[in-house]
């Protein structure tokens, strides 16, 4: 584990709460239920104890826009443990810190590197700031029917094809765990004068683990969006943005502050800097019983016949160039079922939650909180769901990545004139909005991109089996906003 | 001194007991094991707070669980039992000679341990040479046995700790298919009148009955568990707890007992109404 310099046992936000709790204030200041007693209702269902914390900033707690005391401390810890430069508390989940990365390093006009299998937020950002893409097709693994890595060389082509780009994205891992070669990406991007940026949304633990994939600032990146409230333990929506040492601290802050809630939740901040210190702590043990209980799951699940939990097996030096082995991903087709399919019969029939399927997989998340004897019950309960469904795989659909055709930025895309069309009618047309599944909540569609036949045929295909569609307008997904014809 | 056990049965009701003396208190990697001594009930094992058994009782509750299914299949011989390290289970299987294999699954070694050094009359034929002790997670045991037993008994821990995998769809349908064709299994399935451990009950119910064709409830008194009143699940691919019981077969073994008895068998099937109505709300 990288050695830290300030003394990470310290957690500002979480002391100033307990002194603040200790003075028994009155408030005569907002939120407006007063530690709880406003709204009895609320107080017994989330307790006294974290009502009383939900207060707003003032001079002893600090102020997240403009952090001073400890708000500032805490960011200090947090960068001197995450070996980053500056770090910042986000608390519009890790969307933020992606949104709040890409307006950083584009304004209206630039180009942007990335993969097309990004998450909605980076796009989102492109609708808001008018940089335009340039997409790098992954690489797709035609079995287990996922995108992979970018190779060096389709990023190096990129460039070059793109000299005037400001910056190159890059997603470490994707949400299967799989890492493309981050540090030649970095000396790639910095060598044409471009800026890295990382969505390290599921990635958290690479700054903590033993032999894991290289985190973002360890590669040398100049950005990164960690989702602490995912493998970190921290609660949902609080995240960090991390910047390296060519990144200008203040115009982080202005470009945040656009966007961000002046009121931040201290429940939320508090949560990232005891989460913080776990793992600044304990991190590594932590995650080494992750790793060993994700080695038995995958173990286990590929005894049981037909299933394929894949690891580092998978590890090619290029378009999976590492692969993160806290993940859990299994390929279902061969039992002859969906992953959306088992997904749905884990939650419907043996009280399971995963994270996600999809078309050909499922993922079950692990983290800081998991334990044997539940990874037994996920594993047993594979095991009956193919003693009771196991089928032949004729009729299900393998996962295909399909190049987008990008006719206009997503801005413009977003903000031109459009109509409201039936789904199966717009073939050959551009679409004005996002099509994904969530999750994972990588777009199928993104504004400003060509409606194709295959795209058609996969959403229908998606719709058919259960996955839960998301972005467009019209909730049902019967209908697309399409660009009228200029 | 006046000293008192007390485990809650809910926030609102408990059951105490003086006790004696604490004769051992460990804690393992799954849970808190306790053995009190008490006047009333003679010697109490406890898991985490809860009475799992005391020697005053615990023979309503290990007839009941062996008895009902040996008096109905006949041609039992190999049985998996699940839990029931204190094993009381085995004291009672152990007394038919038909029966050549017993496995038993049980999580912590701690409490086999406790319970052969302080509840002698109850771990007394875990020696026996049928009987074969596995250590480890029962999901895991039977994730691969197929057809290889003619009754499997499940002999678990509420369903809010460390058992919680035994109440699950999962494990009955590892059960279903650890089964013979012929195969029973017979599971301890709580108490049906507070209202969370009815929930619990309902719950299991449910996936016992959408695993096996034939799934009925029967019941106990057992004074030292939540209301002491206590359910059993027989859940069965072929035999019927009451038209498949052969009286007549049992009675010629003359086992002495001091709970069950053929005429007991038939009645602890009828179920109260309000039982009744919980039950098929779920099947």
């Amino acid at each position: 584990m990288r050695t830290t310099t300030l003394d990470q046992t310290r957690a500002p936000i979480y002391e100033a709460l307990e002194n603040f709790r200790k003075q028994r204030v009155v408030p005569f200041d907002v939120p407006g239920h007063k530690r709880g007693r406003g709204n009895p209702e609320l107080t017994e269902f989330l307790g006294q104890q974290c009502v009383s914390v939900d207060v707003n900033s003032m001079k002893p707690l600090d102020n997240l826009c403009h952090p001073i005391s400890v708000i500032k401390e805490a960011e200090q810890l947090a960068a001197d443990a995450f070996g980053a430069a500056h770090a910042f508390l986000m608390v519009g989940g890790t969307t933020s810190a992606v949104q709040s990365m890409v307006l950083t390093a584009c304004k209206r006009g630039d180009e942007i590197i990335l993969p097309r299998n990004v998450h909605r937020s980076v796009i989102n950002a492109l609708v808001l700031c008018g940089a335009v893409p340039v997409y790098v097709n992954p690489e797709v693994d035609h079995r287990l029917g996922i995108s992979l890595g970018m190779k060096l060389e389709q990023v190096e082509r990129a460039i070059k094809e793109h000299p005037n780009a400001v910056a190159v994205l890059v997603n470490n891992p994707t949400y299967y765990g799989i890492c493309s070669d981050l540090r030649g990406i970095v000396k790639l991007a910095h060598e044409h004068g471009m800026l890295c940026l990382a969505d390290e949304a599921h990635g958290t633990h690479f700054y903590f683990g033993k032999d894991l994939p290289v985190s973002a600032m360890e590669a040398g990146a100049d950005m990164a969006s960690v989702s602490m409230h995912k493998s970190g333990g921290s609660l949902t929506q609080s995240s960090f943005l991390l910047a390296g040492p060519n990144i200008h601290e203040g115009y982080v802050r202005q470009i945040i502050n656009l966007t961000q809630t002046t009121s931040g939740s201290y429940l939320l901040m508090s949560s990232l800097d005891i989460s913080r210190r776990n793992l600044a702590l304990r991190g590594e043990k932590i995650f080494e019983q992750v790793k060993e209980i994700a080695e038995y799951a995958r173990n286990e699940i590929n005894s049981i016949g037909g299933y394929y939990a894949f690891g580092p097996e998978l590890i090619n030096g290029d378009s999976i160039y590492d692969f993160d082995p806290i993940k859990l991903s299994v390929h279902t087709l061969d039992i002859g079922l969906a992953g959306i399919e088992v997904y749905d019969l884990l939650r419907d029939d043996y009280d399971i939650q995963i994270e996600f399927g999809d078309i050909g997989n499922i993922l079950a998340y692990l983290s800081i909180g998991d334990r044997a004897q539940e990874v037994e019950r996920l594993v047993t309960a594979l095991a009956d769901i193919r003693r009771r469904f196991k089928g032949d795989k004729n009729g299900l659909m393998s996962q295909e990545y399909i190049p987008p055709e990008v006719v206009k930025s997503p801005q413009e895309a977003f903000y031109s004139k459009k109509v409201s069309k039936p789904i199966m009618e717009t073939e050959g047309m551009v679409c004005s909005e996002f099509v994904m599944c969530y999750p994972p909540g990588i777009p199928i569609l993104a504004p400003g991109e060509k409606i194709t036949a295959d795209i058609l045929r996969y959403i229908q295909y998606a719709k058919e089996k259960g996955c839960s569609m998301t972005g467009p307008e019209d909730p049902e997904i019967e209908y697309l906003n399409v660009l009228v014809e200029s | 001194m006046d000293l008192w056990f007390s485990e809650a049965h809910t926030p609102d009701v408990k059951l105490s007991i003086r006790i004696e003396k604490q004769l051992f208190s460990k804690t393992s990697d799954y849970q808190r094991i306790d053995v009190f001594e008490s006047r009333e009930f003679g010697r109490i094992l406890s898991l985490d707070g809860n009475i799992m058994l005391t020697e005053r009782d615990e023979f309503i509750y290990n007839e009941m669980i062996v008895h009902v299914p040996m008096a109905v299949h006949k041609g039992i011989k190999k049985v998996l039992v699940i839990g029931a390290g204190d094993g009381g289970v085995v004291k009672e299987l152990t007394r038919y000679n038909r029966i050549k294999h017993i496995d038993l699954v049980e999580m912590d070694p701690l409490v086999v341990e406790a319970c052969r050094e302080y509840i002698p009359a109850n771990a007394c034929r875990l020696d026996d040479d049928r009987v074969h002790i596995h250590f480890g997670n029962a999901l895991k045991f039977m994730r691969h046995c197929e057809n290889e037993y003619d009754l499997i008994i499940v002999d678990s821990n509420d369903p809010y700790g460390p058992s919680e995998g035994l109440f699950t769809k999962e494990f009955y349908g590892n059960c279903h298919a650890a089964l013979k064709e012929d195969g029973i299994m017979v599971n301890q399935q709580g108490s049906p009148f507070y209202k969370q451990d009815a929930d619990a009950m309902q719950r299991s119910h449910k996936h016992i009955a959408g695993t096996f064709p034939i799934s009925r409830v029967y019941q106990a008194h057992i004074p030292t568990y939540a209301a002491g009143y206590w359910l059993f699940g027989f859940a069965s691919k072929k035999y019927h707890p009451i038209d498949d019981l052969d009286a007549a077969a049992w009675e010629d073994l003359h086992l002495r007992t001091r709970y069950y008895t053929t005429r007991l068998h038939k009645g602890a099937f009828y179920l109260p109404a309000f039982l009744e109505d919980m039950l098929k709300e779920v099947e």
